[in-house]
């Protein structure tokens, strides 16, 4: 029973977590009061939705560095235009974050699908030119608080059902992502581009446009989380989220996402986030010298990621001879 | 070296005042900024002008380049030799890449100083800072006080990266004085490391460790502006009050919302000012700039030098409901 329970990677982290929580709390008893961990779960809730789009990038063998640059700068352009045009509507705003975030991700679809450049290049590129166009479109100034309209800032805070919009957003692209993923004809697609390229090319899918659509979904959230962010932490600016898609990466690898694809779970990618957030609303709390904090997030991680990805993908047996990538 | 140095000085200033002498009407300053078209730097033309209205005899000539960088400076530097200004006083895009041409132009007798940004010492005559660290530092602590009911009750420091030098001397500094504000009791630092990000979250998990803390400092003006956000978040507007250092322009929003109070930088009206009268001064004899002397700063009282002929010019000024919002339009 026991060591059944233990090779589902999920339960297991979903374990660990618990055992982490705890662990804090007994240290910080504050920690584990229900509003406490609800203000982690909200803390969350923006790496939770990056981590869903970099998932399905992985899952096509893929990955996605410039999601922290997308949501930037999709977070740079929908605050300058709330600046300007304080009378339109969010649901505008959020529309045009949405499809800004769109764009900027399905350039990095057709470089990877149609150029075959190789995802990594591509997105380290897209990586820096997506911040460097933030400070041309905003001059390296800032939007400030004052400078946003009251609906924009407030939105994601108010709270529905004892939780800020924020996280039920969060909730939302979760349970979208995981029905997707498992019951639509596109998602099953994306676990066996990522699981056997050449069996899918053979089953008729097209491997190349499905890492588009994964890299064209990825930056549409990136851009939804664009709007979030900058409205969570009320300033937009050049250095918004820099090196964040690290901790994006992170949270799926924690999460029991195989970097070789095709393998990954949206309740995995979730407690992974989680995992990550927990940590990081720790430290600040439990007291521990900042020289020390980030060599201990990045053992935990290292820890995480031994104890849920010992057991990787038996291989299958390849009877057929590896065919060229049909573009 | 230094003999050079103070050589140097002193013939550039005799010529100085021959060139001063010759024209006898109008002293021409030319007041050159790191680029044209910041809200901080027209800021202190403004200052320029006022302090020209006051000596009467003064014209400034406001003049940049169009994006920040030296050699544009250097091109600005030749062009005001060649209209013969009288003194110069340039906020500096490069320490060392102007000094050459800053060189030429003390050469030819006119008058050089630094201010905000500064040339390396052979470049110009006096520096003039807007504040000191020491300074900094007691006018953060001064505003924690100030905000505290009755003087009294914990603060916490919000600060950068654990690295960040400029951040650990005003630490360091707040520190000292600490024995000069008896109710001030300080209870930890946190780093946000300048995102915006982890200092919001650093301020959080400060407001839930110490929750007796009363009064956050954060030098550092993408921390002031989240631990503002943070604490309004929490609904501890009144309880906790956000100061350090910001941005006008960048604090009006959590100033009008109640969550800081007051937060000081530099005042650039005042810097352009007192630049504007030390360039004078020195342009026309009327102080010298030597180690341990003192120039006169009009409304600004005196700027004491020190060794590398460095001064500042006063504490921090404070901002609050009164004039954040207007400021707020300057930068």
């Amino acid at each position: 029973m026991m060591a059944k329970a233990l090779k589902n990677r999920d339960l297991l982290l979903g374990l660990v977590l618990i055992a982490l929580v705890l662990a804090i709390a007994a240290r910080f008893p504050g920690y584990i009061t229900p509003t406490n961990l609800e203000g982690i779960f909200t803390d969350t809730s923006i790496l939770i939705i990056l981590a869903l789009g970099q998932m399905l990038v992985i899952l096509t063998r893929c990955i996605d560095l410039s999601v922290a640059s997308n949501l930037a700068l999709t977070g740079m352009i929908v605050a300058m235009v709330n600046a300007g045009a304080p009378d339109l509507p969010l649901a505008a705003l959020v529309l045009l974050s949405a499809l800004i975030g769109l764009g900027l991700g399905s350039i990095n679809g057709v470089l990877v699908w149609t150029l075959g450049i190789p995802p990594i290049v591509v997105t380290l590129g897209t990586l820096a030119v997506y911040r460097g166009v933030i400070f041309v479109v905003s001059d390296g100034e800032w939007v400030n608080a004052h400078e946003m309209s009251e609906v924009f800032l407030n939105t994601p805070r108010i709270l529905f059902l004892g939780l800020p919009i924020l996280a039920w957003v969060a909730i939302l692209f979760v349970l979208i992502v995981a029905v997707f993923l498992r019951w639509t004809r596109t998602g099953r697609a994306f676990l066996a581009v990522g699981g056997n390229p050449t069996a899918a090319v053979y089953a008729g899918l097209d491997v190349g446009r499905t890492q588009f659509l994964a890299f064209s979904i990825s930056g549409l959230l990136s851009g939804i989380c664009g709007y979030l962010w900058v409205s969570r932490y009320a300033v937009a600016y050049v250095d918004v989220a820099r090196g964040f898609e690290l901790e994006v990466v992170a949270a799926c690898v924690i999460g029991g996402v195989s970097i070789a694809g095709g393998i990954g779970t949206v309740t995995g990618v979730v407690l992974g986030a989680l995992f990550l957030g927990a940590v990081k609303n720790a430290l600040p709390v439990i007291g521990i010298s900042p020289f020390w904090q980030l060599a201990i997030s990045g053992t935990v991680i290292i820890v995480a990621v031994v104890i849920n990805a010992r057991q990787e993908k038996t291989a299958g047996k390849l009877i057929l001879r590896d065919s060229h990538r049909t573009h | 070296m230094k003999l050079l140095k103070t050589l140097a000085a002193s013939t550039a200033l005799a010529i100085g005042l021959g060139a001063a002498a010759a024209q006898a009407e109008t002293v021409r300053i030319g007041l050159v900024v790191k680029a044209l078209g910041i809200g901080f730097f027209e800021a202190a033309n403004q200052g320029a002008q006022d302090a020209a209205k006051e000596l009467g005899d003064v014209e400034v000539i406001y003049t940049g380049p169009t994006s920040t960088t030296a050699e544009g400076q250097i091109e600005v530097i030749n062009s005001l030799i060649a209209q013969r200004v009288d003194a110069i006083a340039i906020s500096a895009n490069d320490t060392d890449a102007l000094v050459p041409a800053l060189k030429r132009a003390m050469d030819r007798g006119i008058t050089v100083i630094s201010w905000d940004s500064g040339v390396a010492p052979e470049g110009r005559s006096v520096h003039l800072n807007p504040s000191s660290n020491a300074l900094i530092g007691n006018m953060c602590v001064k505003m924690a006080a100030d905000v505290l009911p009755d003087g009294k009750g914990d603060v916490a420091i919000l600060s950068a990266t654990p690295t960040a030098t400029n951040q650990n001397i005003w630490i360091e500094e707040m520190k000292k004085v600490l024995p000069n504000y008896p109710g001030v009791n300080l209870v930890t630092t946190v780093y946000g490391d300048d995102l915006a990000d982890k200092s919001y979250r650093e301020t959080l998990g400060l407001l839930k460790s110490h929750p007796e803390v009363k009064a956050i400092i954060a030098p550092t003006s993408v921390g002031i502006v989240a631990a503002a956000q943070a604490v309004a978040d929490e609904g501890k507007i009144g309880e906790v009050m956000v100061t350090g250092l910001g941005l006008p322009s960048e604090m009006a929003g959590h100033v009008q919302s109640g969550a800081s109070k007051s937060f000081a930088i530099w005042n650039p009206i005042d810097l352009g000012y007192s630049a504007t009268m030390i360039a004078y001064n020195l342009a026309t004899g009327k102080a010298t700039a030597e180690p341990g002397g003192t120039i006169p700063m009009g409304r600004m009282g005196d700027l004491t030098l020190d060794e590398n002929l460095d001064g500042a010019m006063a504490d921090p000024f404070v901002y609050d409901a009164s004039n954040v919002e207007e400021f707020a339009k300057i930068f």
